[in-house]
């Protein structure tokens, strides 16, 4: 006679109809576990552990599981409560009022009140934080009626606000630990203090960063796992290889090619975050390089690169072919019936007869250097693909390499190159994802991923101005439209492929839930012993 | 076999360059004393020289560190670059902060690392001892590698074995060593789950004491190997080389002639004074086995110096990076400080003075 588990109760539960009864088949199969150890592989470690003085990539999703946002967001990229509990925008738009949530307290134990807050949004993320900067720029004063209510004041409405509060992109900081001092040498931004899930236990550099179930977190019983272990596993092969002997859980973003071979492997799951931290990639042009002064250019490398391919081959499908600088996944801002570049080398072809640049006596139309992004292999293996279809229609492409730094300092210092590849995050929301891209105010040499392409199109400042501080959604959405038709057709710089990240996993369930995806904290999700 | 050893006891006067002892003692020491002075006096230029050199090269480097932070933060404003810079100490001219390093470093303290946020001594320090480890256990293994190949080589000379050591030392010197790493963790860590695939020890396993010791021990295997690898290829045909040299000269014959046995003839006549050129080249080898750690650490995620001198180099982080090789020139001018003292054990013939 086999003993009843709760599994054995809820599958027979199942197969006799009282499914309807429950959320879903997915929770059945996976009733979550309390505790066990959850190991995460990582490729570089954080500059600090705290995302409200940095957005680098690995502070945020790390600290993201120490510290809570005011909000989080849904997969539809709705707000939902987190430490505030509710949340209130003024007719005018002028202010925000939000009401905290009370019996919350710092991982030390200290109260979490609306001075944390007052303190975050004025001395912290309008000072450090480099999209804060310009995301919280019209906040100018804040109101702390109670310890459980903040009154934002801001200089003229900020629609986009409401979609960067959560943890990644702007976490609340401990007042009581910041205020004195300086900010960026604060000891607490290597070992930080926060109200969400897990506690910051030990960080031993080249190793693992450690963290602990928060037993004081105020949605209770949770978190489900005892421990969350970020381990530092430099090589993206090394990653794989732990992960498939089980000393990992997890490894987000791992080397393309692999994930065919590893995917078939019992126990392994590769799934994808949804939401807003995916990534678009483009190819840019250097708008001060004569080539490319004429738009008719630019759409002939659009007719030129097969997006498709790109997707296919390069990142093995885990991608869409990108139409819009604000991808399809920011569904409430992506436009329909843009203008489109099929791939076609005729057309490409007759672009650049028309504008003049016919095929000399070897058949180069010109000479241009390419500089992809030196961040994995992906950009260069697009480049590569690039390379070749140009070569097709008579334009020559040398492609550099350099590091991050050199990159950075060629592309938006120096000004010396011809076209560029790189990703950036285009959400959470347009004002804050994709404006600094085609800004003219934004062409700001020395300033990294700023508007690299110097590009200037009056009508595209008016609408990007108007649509930043227009509170109505349908206008809004109706001003970032008429944008996308316009600079889908000057074309300063051409959508290849969005892509979220891709996670392999291993008896882990529930770590991307929502609009942060891996990002989020953590809290529901738990291990499932096979 | 009797009249074998019989005869030995009595050769010891005829080891020619091993005579060395009471000379050693009676007139060298004073000699000594002021040649480590002279070195330690040459080592410090060479410090100075270093810092001048590495600052220099890492500064002319195209980008800051400003401009690693600014774009992982994938986007910033002009004020927050500029804000960053003064903070760092960036807006001013490279010959000031030259000043201000060296400065610093004259108070003997090697400073702050921003992109890592901790003091520069805490970060070598963390990460001194594994790479230590790794490196002595990675030589250990190469020399006595080289000196079991090596001898067997010569030993056979144009015969199978040195055939196949020199066929294997050819090998495993043009393998590039991140590919060894690779397919030894696939070999021993996936398919045969003999070690692990990665990190130093296992982690909160709780272990103390001895256990720990072992488990630190079975984490080395693996990248120990791969890091000797190359190393060995090189020391085996250096011995093999110099061994050849060393059996055709006549006190070795004179050692056969007396009528000693070729296996310690081979091992103490021939071997000790082959060593030299060894010697010579594992002082040299030092500083490239801390450069040549950075992809066996980066491949089994050992938390070496290796590693973070590059995460230094990529944030162009100018006091981290400084700070470590000044730390590794420290090491390998030490090192080469006892090698050259080791000469004159080995050679009495060569004047430190």
């Amino acid at each position: 006679m086999m003993p009843l588990s709760r599994r054995h109760l809820l599958r027979n539960a199942a197969f006799s109809g009282l499914a309807g009864l429950l959320p879903s088949g997915a929770a059945l199969a996976a009733a979550p576990a309390r505790g066990g150890r959850l190991v995460v592989a990582i490729d570089s470690e954080p500059p600090v552990l705290t995302s409200a003085i940095t957005t680098a990539g690995p502070a945020q999703w790390i600290s993201g599981k120490v510290f809570d946002g005011l909000l989080r967001y849904d997969n539809d990229f709705n707000p939902r409560p987190q430490l505030a509990q509710s949340w209130n925008v003024s007719p005018d738009g002028l202010s925000i009022t939000f009401k905290l949530r009370p019996g919350v307290s710092w991982h030390d134990g200290k109260p979490f009140t609306s001075a944390d807050v007052a303190f975050s949004v004025l001395q912290i993320w309008k000072k450090y934080h480099s999209r804060g900067r310009s995301t919280f720029a019209n906040v100018v004063s804040v109101d702390t009626p109670d310890a459980l209510t903040a009154v934002w004041h801001l200089s003229s409405p900020a629609p986009y606000i409401l979609s960067a509060l959560g943890s990644p992109e702007s976490q609340i900081l401990p007042k009581h630990l910041y205020d004195h001092g300086d900010v960026l040498t604060n000891p607490r931004n290597i070992a930080p203090v926060g109200t969400g899930p897990f506690r910051f236990v030990e960080w031993k550099r080249g190793q693992y960063i450690a963290l602990a179930r928060n037993p004081a977190y105020w949605d209770k019983g949770k978190p489900y796992l005892d421990q969350v272990i970020l381990r530092v596993l430099p090589d993206g092969n090394g990653a794989m290889t732990a992960l498939e002997t089980g000393e990992v859980h997890l490894v987000v973003n791992p080397p393309w090619a692999d994930i065919a071979r590893v995917r078939k492997l019992p126990g392994i799951a590769v799934t994808r975050s949804s939401g807003f931290t995916g990534a678009l990639a483009a190819f840019e042009f250097n708008l001060d390089k004569p080539y490319f002064k004429d738009a008719r250019v630019r759409q002939a490398f659009a007719h030129a690169i097969d997006r498709d391919f790109l997707v296919k081959n390069v990142w093995q499908g885990y991608g869409e072919a990108a139409d819009s600088p604000i991808p399809a996944s920011l569904s409430d801002f992506h436009a329909s019936n843009l203008p489109a570049y099929p791939y076609d080398l005729n057309k490409a072809a007759q672009l650049l007869d028309a504008a003049g640049f016919k095929r000399g006596a070897n058949g180069v139309r010109f000479s241009i250097t390419h500089d992809p992004l030196p961040v994995g292999q992906t950009y260069k293996r697009s480049a590569e693909a690039i390379r070749a279809s140009l070569a097709r229609i008579g334009i020559r492409m040398e492609i550099r390499s350099q590091d991050f730094a050199a990159f950075v300092r060629r592309i938006y210092t120096a000004r010396d190159f011809d076209t560029f590849q790189y990703a950036a995050s285009a959400g959470p929301d347009p004002a804050i994802g994709t404006q600094r891209f085609y800004w003219s105010r934004n062409f700001q040499p020395g300033v990294a991923f700023s508007n690299g392409a110097h590009y200037l199109n009056p009508e595209v400042d008016r609408l990007l101005v108007a649509a930043q501080s227009e509170s109505d959604a349908n206008k809004r959405r109706a001003l970032y439209g008429r944008f996308q038709q316009i600079v889908q057709t000057d074309l300063p710089k051409i959508p290849l492929v969005s892509a979220n990240p891709v996670h392999l996993s291993r008896g882990i369930q529930a770590f991307s839930v929502d609009a942060y995806g891996v990002m989020g904290n953590f809290a529901d999700a738990f291990l499932v012993t096979a | 076999m009797t009249l074998h050893i019989g005869n030995v006891e009595k050769v010891p006067a005829e080891r020619p360059f091993n005579g060395f002892v009471r000379p050693f003692i009676r007139s060298r020491r004073h000699g000594y004393v002021k040649f480590v002075a002279r070195r330690i006096a040459q080592s410090a230029l060479l410090f100075f020289l270093t810092i001048l050199l590495t600052f220099a090269l890492i500064n002319t480097a195209p980008g800051d560190m400003v401009d690693v932070m600014a774009g992982d933060s994938g986007g910033a404003d002009p004020g927050y670059v500029q804000l960053l810079r003064e903070k760092y100490g960036l807006d001013k001219p490279l010959p000031v902060r030259l000043y201000n390093y060296v400065d610093q470093l004259a108070h003997l303290d090697l400073g702050y690392s921003f992109p890592q946020s901790a003091p520069v001594t805490d970060l070598i320090a963390d990460r001194v001892g594994p790479t230590l480890l790794l490196m002595v256990s990675s030589l250990a293994l190469a020399v006595l590698g080289a000196l079991i190949l090596g001898t067997a080589a010569a030993w056979n000379v144009h015969r199978l074995t040195d055939g196949a050591v020199s066929v294997l030392a050819l090998l495993a010197y043009a393998t590039p060593v991140f590919w060894i790493g690779l397919m030894l963790i696939l070999v021993f860590s996936v398919k045969l789950s003999w070690f692990p695939s990665s990190g130093m020890e296992t982690l909160f396993s709780g272990y103390t004491g001895l256990a720990r010791i072992k488990d630190i021990a079975w984490h080395l295997v693996l990248p120990a190997i791969t890091l000797s690898l190359f190393h060995l290829a090189l020391f085996t045909r250096l011995l093999r080389a110099s061994l050849l040299e060393v059996l055709r000269q006549d006190f070795v014959r004179t050692a056969r002639a007396k009528g000693i046995g070729e296996w310690r003839v081979l091992g103490v006549h021939a071997l000790s004074n082959a060593l030299l050129p060894l010697v010579t080249m594992i002082g040299m080898q030092i500083g490239a086995s801390l450069g040549g750690a950075v992809v066996v650490e980066s491949v089994f995620a050992w938390p070496g110096l290796g590693r973070l001198a590059f995460e230094a180099l990529n944030a162009r982080d100018t006091n981290l990076l400084v700070g470590i090789v000044l730390f590794s020139g420290l090491v390998v001018i030490t090192v080469n400080l006892v090698v050259d003292l080791l000469y004159g054990w080995l050679d009495p013939r060569i004047e430190n003075v």
